[in-house]
Order: structure tokens, then C-alpha cells, then sequence
């Protein structure tokens, strides 16, 4: 009757900006044995102290309904809205690359780079760092192209996302 | 209009607006200002524990007989971590509460200063939602925040932490009429399309049952009556969870039992049976539902929760809806009501003789004995000789606690307090405590058993101190019967641990504790015995010896469905499997 089967979600948490209000989300998260593949979180409004916590997760239909449940559950939780579902949603995850390098494998990272259209952020005659944009299979592929040029080190925000068309959440 | 006072003049002013008139409490470095203030009032009657978990059940045990918020007051560190017990009790059976916790002064925080620990970060977990102070003009707002927060939606225990030098700061005090919350807002009226689905549910069963929980029990006696009213208009079966035992009462036709674990086989084969399920205020608990996937298969399920992390949780229900249980039934009602026509009661006429044939096995049946007590004996005695609406019940954890809530019989909600979901032994004496101090003439009966007993044995001094007449009912069969029972039937009655060896003398320990000793030892003394305790005016502990090794049944093995009940030790070979072993 359960339905085994698992799928990605990303869901956007509008929360009061107030102390330990990650701590309560992230610990519904470890306390119930929940996924994160990723996490992103800044203040949006800071007049209002709104914050935005995007969660990408996985689980059975049913998981992630209880996921949104107990979400809503928390006090200083204004919203919790599932964008995999609720709505047609624009994803994009950034991240900072440093590559190493000399010859031919530099000029193939900057070929390559230009091709996903990342930017040159920082460079030395042995090094660039490239800032990329996308979604986050986009940003997997660079990172796996780099790995045999000279990969030093990557940082990536995870996901954040927003619906499509005028209306706000 | 604004007041300027003191942090700790400010905790006195929130609960005394709040209408406490009881806390239970410990004092300690880091509340002495508010100790202070209370030293210098009188509205507010503090009860002195003998330990912080014994405050916080007190505070259940008055909160579950009141329907008002329990108040805890207790010190930063270990006064604290020793209250995370209760809070997390109080979390999992939905009981309002406000635990007041003192802190380190706000410069030290962070310091391992001493005495100090991370309140709010130990108690998230175990809180509806708890608050760091920061700032003494916050002060009165988050109490204020704190008790609806406690008391609406779902109840349950918020802490509120205050460093000490907020306490002895001056700051403005808000009064509570000008306290709304920014996103904290529960849903009490159900969706009517639901309802209305629900109804057409309910007039098309053959086979209904209700299955109601806590949730009635948090929503009120005008609920209560409001179910009544439902299950006597539609004339279905009644069960109902531990917690929520007295909603509707034991002695009508119409109530099956508890189900469960440890429910009546009445129950349980209906519940297993029935095609159509009505829950009111409870959560498909472990204990409820045995083995998921054959949890009553053919049933169509309307699930009733204010809480909506409940519906769909563990069992898929047809019809979920969101609301308090009080104001969904009243709904529901009108809308039975209005209907044209409804079924006859005869299309019930072949259930009920089939739930009277499953009755008339009589699953909680057990060998009377001339020479020794056998607990269900004393439990069924006791009841005969206390029961009335005046009679408050109390638990520890285990076998005499399925026992109590097997054959002493409700008649009424806010009667029976218990620790269903965490299961703390321990909790029984203290939530007397509590229940005493909230009804001073009531006769407040904790039926224990000796091993939790001696968890919370302290608070019989708080009961001497305040003349608080509890009486501690104590089924001693020197097991921790419980697990010596689950070592019997799942580890070849290796009995690891679970022997109570080197006992107090119960008669001597209660006169050494300035209370009344009483002890029957067989059949024959029991009734006077009993009789003797309630004539008694002050604390008693009544230290009954019983049989010690009796197995509470009817039991559905871990990892077994309804209909695979064990009636009793005569019953074939028990078998447990291997999924089943694995489970508590």
C-alpha cells in the first residue's frame, strides 16, 4: 500500500528571522531521520526579519508530506511551500571552482568555462577561480569536467529556487 | 497601559494575568529573583518538589484534572536537564505547560559558567517551542506568547529561559490583550466539505466503529458530551486509546474497551473488522495499530486532529480533518442532523451481535485465588470501592497500568492520568501531587507498581508537607512486571535485570516519610485493607502484595495485527516474529 518509491522535492520555508529558528528546522530533520541533500538560507526582508530556507529532500510521497506537516508545525514558520509540486519553479545553485593549472589544461579550463558560461573571478599564472550558475546538474557536469584538469576546491550555495509567472508565493 | 518592573516582578504579574494560581518548582541560583518575588505574594501558591521531574509531572498531573496549563519554575543546568523528562512526557500526550527555567546572567552564556547548560538547545526537541530571554522588554510578550502557544492548537510544554540579570532588570511590562502571534495560528473549524464527506461515510456503514484518543480529552468535557451525543445518535461502537479513557463513559452498552496493545479483543476485532473508522483525536499510534499493513484492512478511515502532521502520518486515512475535535463533532452533528433520512438501526443489528460474540469471550477474565492477590484482583477491588465522580487515577508504567486501565472504569474526562507516549515510570506519585493540589478534596489514587514507585518516591514528602492525602496504590510483585513479562515471552524467561531485589519495606518507608503504611498480603484482608486507606486523611502508601508472575492479557504480540491477539497464557504456542522481535 505504501508507495516505495522516492523523489526529489525542493521546498521553500518563509520563517521569523528570530534566534535558533535553523537549529529548529535542521533538528526536525535529524531528530525524524529526514533528508537534506541541500540547504540554503538567507534574511529576504530584512524590515519584517523574514528569512527563506530552501531544503532540497528526498522520500516517498508520503514522507515528504509529513515533511511539510511538521515543517508547518514549527511556531516561527510563516509558509512552507513545496515548488516541486505546487508550482513551476526556476532552480539555480552558484559556485566558486578553483582550478590549477598550466598549458594546454589551461587553456582547456578556460575553453571549457567559457562554454558553461562561467566567469573568471580570480586568476594567477597557476590558478582561476570560476563562478558558475545553474541548475545543479549544469554545475555537477563542469565540476566532473574539471576534476582531470586540475580541481583544487569547490563551493557550492545549494539550491535556491522561485516560481515561475507573476504571482509571489 | 505600561508598567515598568522588575523581570522577575514581571513573571509574577504574566501568570497571575494568565490566572495561574499553582506552580511546582525547585529553587536554585539562577531563579532567586523570582524566588524572591513569590516570597512576597499570595496569589500564587508555589509547591515545593523534591525534584525538578517530580514539578513537571505534578504540573501534568494538575494540567490533565484541570484542563489549565501545568507552571514549573526550576533553576538553569540541572534543574533544567532534570525537567526534560516531564516536558518530553508532557510533548508526547499533548499537555499544556510552562516551564520557567533560570539561566546564567547573559554576559556569562556561553562560558560553561557554572550551573550553566544549553536549555534552549536541550529542550527544542522536547518543547512545542521554547524561548531564550534576551532582552527584559521581550520579557512579558513571549510569556504571554508562551501560554497560547501552550495551550491552543496541539497543546504542549513551552520553555521560557531567563538569564538571571534579566531577571533583576527593570523594563516595560505589556499587558496580554496586547499580544498577537505573527504566524502561530491553529486551525480549530474543519473544512465542511470534509465533514460533509465524513457524514456520507458514516450513514453508509454496516460495520463502524469510533476510535477516539487524547485529542477529546484536550478539547474538553463539552466535547465529551458532544461525542456522547454523536455515538448515542448513530448508535456505533466506542473504543479509545489510553489517553483518552473517560471521554465517553465506561459503563454505557455501546463502549467497547480500550484497543491496543493491551485492549480488549472486543475492540481490536471490531477496529480489525469494521468498514468503516471514525477517529476523533487520536494519532495511529504503535501501540493502536500493531502490524501497519493489516491494520484494518477493509475499513474506510476519517481521521479528526487539530494537529495536520497527524493525518497521514503512519496510516493513510480516506477523509482527513483538521480541526479541534470539539468543534468538528459539533459540525459533523449539525450536519447528521439535517440530513433527509437516516439508516434504520437495525442495519447495525448484525455487527453488534457480532462485537457481542467477540465480547462474550470475556478477554479480561482472569483465575481468582484464594491465597494470593492476583493484581487484576486488587485493581478490580479497588475500583469497586473507590469509584465516583470525586476519584482522580494516576500511573506509573507498566503491567499495573494496563491493568488500571483494563478494569478501573471512567465515567468521566480529566478522571485519569497516565504517561501514554514517552512511558515514564516515575510519573505516577508526582501527577498525584499535582492532581491533589488542584482538587484539595478529591480522593487521587496513583495504582503503581513498586519498581516505578521508587523512581518518584521523594514526592511523598512534598505530599506530607502540603497535607496532601495521596494514596500510592502499589501492586508489588517485586518484578519490573512489564519486562519480566517481555523476557518471558521473547527471551526464554532469562530474567536480565528485572528481579527487584533489596526492596524498602513500603509500611516502613511510608512512616519514615511521616504518611501511613498499609499492607494486605492475601484475598481475605484486601476490602478492609482498602477501606483502611481511604479513611486514612493523609498520604498512604498501600503496598499490596500480588501474584509475581502474572502476565497482562489480552496482548497483541509486537509485530502481530488485531485479529492475532493472545487471550492468555492457556493460549496456543506464542509466536513472535522476527520483525516483531526487533520492535518495543
Amino acid at each position: 500500500m505504501t508507495e516505495k518509491q522516492v523523489f526529489s522535492h525542493t521546498i521553500a520555508i518563509l520563517v521569523d528571522n528570530e534566534a535558533g529558528v535553523l537549529a529548529r528546522v535542521i533538528g526536525l530533520f535529524s531528530g525524524r531521520g529526514y533528508n537534506i541533500d541541500s540547504l540554503a538560507v538567507a534574511e529576504v526582508d530584512g524590515q519584517s526579519h523574514l528569512s527563506r530556507i530552501t531544503i532540497v529532500t528526498v522520500g516517498t510521497p508520503m514522507v515528504v508530506e509529513q515533511i511539510k506537516a511538521q515543517l508547518g508545525r514549527l511556531v516561527p514558520v510563516h509558509r512552507v511551500v513545496d515548488l516541486t509540486i505546487e508550482a513551476e519553479s526556476v532552480e539555480r545553485e552558484l559556485a566558486l571552482i578553483k582550478v590549477t593549472g598550466s598549458g594546454e589544461n589551461r587553456v582547456e579550463a578556460l575553453r571549457l568555462s567559457e562554454a558553461f558560461r562561467a566567469r573568471v573571478v580570480d586568476a594567477t599564472p597557476q590558478s582561476f577561480v570560476f563562478e558558475l550558475t545553474g541548475r545543479k546538474e549544469k554545475l555537477d557536469a563542469f565540476i566532473d569536467l574539471m576534476r582531470p584538469i586540475g580541481l583544487q576546491e569547490v563551493s557550492r550555495t545549494g539550491v535556491v529556487a522561485i516560481s515561475r509567472g507573476p504571482t509571489p508565493l | 497601559m505600561s508598567e515598568m518592573m522588575t523581570g522577575a516582578q514581571m513573571v509574577l504579574k504574566a501568570l497571575g494575568e494568565h490566572g495561574v494560581e499553582h506552580m511546582f518548582g525547585y529553587p536554585g541560583g539562577a531563579v532567586l529573583p523570582i524566588y524572591d518575588e513569590l516570597f512576597q505574594q499570595e496569589q500564587l501558591r508555589h509547591i515545593l518538589v523534591r525534584h525538578e521531574q517530580g514539578a513537571t509531572h505534578a504540573a501534568e498531573g494538575y494540567a490533565r484534572s484541570t484542563g489549565k496549563p501545568g507552571v514549573v519554575l526550576v533553576t538553569s543546568g540541572p534543574g533544567a536537564t532534570n525537567a526534560v523528562t516531564g516536558l518530553t512526557d508532557a510533548l508526547m500526550d499533548s499537555i499544556p505547560m510552562i516551564c520557567i527555567t533560570g539561566q546564567v546572567p547573559t554576559h556569562m552564556i556561553g562560558n560553561d559558567a557554572f550551573q550553566e547548560a544549553d536549555t534552549v538547545g536541550i529542550t527544542r526537541p522536547c518543547t512545542k517551542h521554547n524561548y531564550l530571554v534576551q532582552s527584559v522588554d521581550d520579557l512579558s510578550r513571549i510569556i504571554h506568547e508562551a501560554f497560547h502557544v501552550a495551550t491552543t492548537g496541539r497543546p504542549g510544554p513551552v520553555v521560557i529561559d531567563i538569564p538571571k540579570d534579566i531577571q533583576f532588570a527593570t523594563g516595560t511590562y505589556v499587558p496580554k490583550a496586547s499580544v498577537r502571534h505573527k504566524t502561530y495560528h491553529p486551525r480549530v473549524k474543519g473544512d465542511l466539505e470534509a465533514i460533509n464527506a465524513a457524514v456520507n461515510l458514516i450513514m453508509s456503514a454496516k460495520k463502524p466503529i469510533f476510535y477516539t484518543g487524547g485529542g477529546m480529552i484536550n478539547s474538553g468535557p463539552e466535547a465529551c458530551q458532544l461525542l456522547r451525543d454523536f455515538v448515542k445518535m448513530t448508535g456505533f461502537p466506542i473504543t479509545s486509546t489510553l489517553m483518552g479513557l473517560g471521554a465517553f463513559p465506561a459503563a454505557d452498552d455501546q463502549w467497547l474497551g480500550m484497543l491496543g496493545m493491551h485492549g480488549t479483543y472486543e475492540a481490536n476485532m471490531a477496529m480489525h473488522d469494521c468498514d468503516v473508522m471514525i477517529n476523533v483525536g487520536a494519532r495511529f499510534d504503535d501501540r493502536i495499530t500493531g502490524r501497519l499493513d493489516a491494520f484494518s484492512p477493509n475499513s474506510k478511515k476519517i481521521h479528526i486532529d487539530i494537529d495536520p502532521s497527524s493525518i497521514n502520518k503512519t496510516v493513510m486515512v480516506d477523509v482527513g480533518i483538521v480541526g479541534d475535535c470539539g468543534h468538528v463533532l459539533e459540525d459533523m452533528i449539525r450536519v447528521y442532523k439535517s440530513r433527509a433520512s437516516h439508516p434504520e438501526k437495525d442495519v447495525l443489528a448484525a455487527w453488534w451481535s457480532q462485537v457481542n460474540e467477540w465480547r462474550g469471550i470475556n478477554c479480561l477474565g482472569f483465575k481468582e485465588d484464594k491465597n494470593e492477590i492476583k493484581p487484576q484482583y486488587a485493581v478490580q477491588r479497588l475500583y469497586e470501592l473507590t469509584k465516583g465522580p470525586n476519584t482522580y487515577i494516576t500511573t506509573e508504567v507498566g503491567q499495573h497500568q494496563m491493568w488500571a486501565a483494563q478494569l478501573y472504569r471512567f465515567e468521566e474526562p480529566n478522571r485519569w492520568m497516565t504517561s501514554g507516549g514517552l512511558g515514564t515510570m516515575g510519573y505516577g506519585i508526582p501527577a498525584a501531587v499535582g492532581v491533589q493540589v488542584a482538587h484539595p478534596d478529591a480522593l487521587v489514587i496513583d495504582i503503581a507498581g513498586e519498581a516505578s514507585a521508587l523512581m518518584t518516591m521523594q514526592e511523598l514528602s512534598t505530599a506530607v508537607q502540603y497535607r496532601l492525602p495521596i494514596k500510592i496504590f502499589i501492586l508489588n510483585n517485586e518484578y519490573m512486571g512489564m519486562v519480566r513479562q517481555w523476557q518471558e515471552l521473547l527471551h526464554n524467561g532469562r530474567y536480565s535485570s528485572s528481579y527487584s531485589e533489596a526492596l524498602p519495606d513500603f509500611v516502613k518507608l511510608a512512616e519514615a516519610y511521616g504518611a501511613t503504611g498499609i499492607r494486605a498480603s492475601n484475598p481475605a484482608e484486601l476490602d478492609d485493607a482498602i477501606k483502611k486507606m481511604i479513611e486514612t486523611p493523609g498520604p498512604v502508601i498501600f503496598d499490596c502484595v500480588v501474584t509475581k508472575n502474572e502476565n497482562c492479557y489480552p496482548m497483541i504480540p509486537s509485530g502481530a495485527a488485531h485479529n492475532e491477539m493472545i487471550l492468555g497464557s492457556d493460549s496456543a504456542a506464542i509466536a513472535v516474529s522476527d520483525e516483531g522481535r526487533v520492535l518495543v
